[in-house]
């Protein structure tokens, strides 16, 4: 009986001082947040990518609202909105947003790019570089294996089956997640509405790229010569296109008529280069022949 | 002296919670995603399991074995436990932040954990004075963060490898576990009990 008396005594003692104490060091050491963070955290697209600068999107909302230096408009996947949003929250200014989408630079779909190899090790590009190259003749092309599908938090990435990633414009937010992770620096970010595209990056001569490539550029330097606005320039045997002399003065593309390979193209998203080129220079090659054969 | 270590390294090696007396699986499959989280686990796990003990025991050898309450230890423990957790990770959060980051979401994943708890009932079970159930719990604590960290390190390197499709994931992660296992069976009987 005294037992069972002093067990009732010691449960409800013990709890009585461990309940007083908790509340108060609740009360004491609790740490004042400020909401604000709360609510910028809220309102980020929690990709978790990192293209702000910082570990995840709760960081950078920490930062923004606690550090006056931090600019608002550093979410990129957030596009103009979340600058906005946020600049609203903590006060700052609202500055533009260069909106960015990730481009592929590469056509050597399986048709177009020679194979040397046959690749049996771990379906990853960083892995399949590392030995001896990967599988592809080409040493700067596009390997397939889907790193980057992989990596993308936004889901705007996806394998064609001619294994060339293709980009979903309206997904892609352009955090860049692919871009850092692609082992051949395939992949670029490029502003959605330009008007041209080289889908290369092959920095081989043009004899070699002949040779593996049915699509890259060969560096002829034809697209250079025709634009009007020097907005081409060919380095290291790559067209390279200004995007931002294209799109401010160009209004008639004239460098993608001369082009041998077709690598240089007219801005579609969402499509892979290399199925399309098949159909559209063989019109214009029949719309040629037929020309030629009426004069 | 001697003694002490044998039973650090008892406690660390020979009979490791994990993977010789199988006890706080939750947390080693959960938490050994990535190299980075198990050492921060395995840190909350030996300073929560090494305070905790000590505080059971002064609890249970000036309250509880003074008044014949021996049988109360368990339901006792648990909320001894539960609360200094909670302290800790008040305080923590209070005057260390940078160390809160490191650690301090797992601190509250370790307070209702089988292993934080099965320490100080084991030492009271073994009868260890003050000294010796600290350095079994600073043992066994050891010996979890060991077993927690070699087994993320394993499973980084898994990431790369070719598993068949059916046992991807936690299906890979069971039979490595058991691997690892029988590895630490080698150690067995070289320290008993």
């Amino acid at each position: 009986m005294i037992t069972a008396i002093y067990a009732i005594l010691v449960m409800v003692g013990l709890g009585l001082i461990f309940g007083i104490f908790i509340s108060f060091a609740n009360k004491k050491w609790s740490v004042e947040v400020d909401p604000r963070i709360h609510e910028v955290d809220e309102i980020l697209p929690k990709g978790q990518c990192g293209s702000c600068g910082y570990p995840g999107c709760m960081a950078y909302a920490e930062a923004v609202v606690t550090n006056p230096d931090v600019p608002a408009n550093l979410c990129a996947p957030g596009k103009e909105a979340v600058a906005k949003k946020v600049a609203e929250i903590t006060g700052k200014k609202a500055e533009a947003l260069e909106t960015k989408i990730a481009f592929v630079r590469c056509a050597g779909t399986y048709g177009k790019a020679v194979r040397t190899g046959l690749y049996r090790g771990v379906r990853d590009c960083v892995s399949a570089n590392i030995l001896v190259g990967g599988d592809k003749g080409c040493t700067f092309g596009c390997l397939g294996y889907g790193t980057c599908v992989k990596v993308c938090m936004f889901d705007a990435l996806k394998m064609s089956s001619e294994g060339i990633p293709v980009v979903n414009p309206d997904k892609c937010t352009g955090c860049g997640k692919c871009a850092t992770v692609c082992p051949r620096t395939v992949i670029t970010l490029v502003p959605p509405h330009i008007k041209v595209k080289v889908n290369c990056n092959s920095h081989d001569k043009g004899a070699v790229v002949r040779k593996i490539c049915k699509a890259g550029c060969i560096g002829c330097g034809m697209c250079a010569k025709d634009c009007p606005y020097q907005a081409i320039v060919v380095d290291n045997f790559l067209a390279r296109v200004d995007s931002k002399i294209c799109l401010e003065k160009c209004s008639d593309p004239v460098c993608l008529k001369r082009c041998p390979t077709k690598a240089i193209r007219p801005a579609i998203w969402g499509v892979v280069p290399g199925f399309e080129i098949q159909e559209e220079p063989k019109e214009e090659t029949k719309k040629e022949a037929r020309e030629e054969a009426k004069v | 002296m001697s003694e002490y270590f044998l039973l650090f390294m008892g406690a660390a090696i020979v009979n490791n919670f994990v993977l010789t007396r199988y006890l706080g699986l939750c947390i080693f499959f959960g938490v050994s995603k990535n190299y980075h989280a198990s050492t921060s686990m395995g840190l909350a796990i030996i300073s929560v399991m090494t305070m905790s003990s000590m505080l059971t025991w002064v609890i249970e050898h000036f309250i509880l074995l003074p008044l014949g309450l021996g049988f109360l230890k368990t339901i006792i423990f648990v909320v001894v436990i539960a609360v200094f957790v909670q302290m800790l990770e008040m305080v923590i959060k209070k005057f260390m932040p940078t160390l809160y980051n490191v650690w301090g979401i797992y601190l509250l994943l370790v307070a209702t954990n089988c292993v934080i708890l099965g320490v100080p009932l084991i030492n009271s079970e073994a009868n260890f004075t003050f000294v010796k159930s600290i350095v079994n719990a600073m043992g066994s604590g050891t010996g979890f963060a060991i077993a927690l960290i070699l087994f993320a390190s394993l499973r980084e390197k898994l990431q790369y490898s070719d598993v068949p499709k059916s046992i991807e994931g936690l299906g890979i992660a069971f039979i490595l576990a058991g691997m690892l296992a029988l590895a630490f069976q080698g150690f067995s009987g070289m320290i008993p009990l």
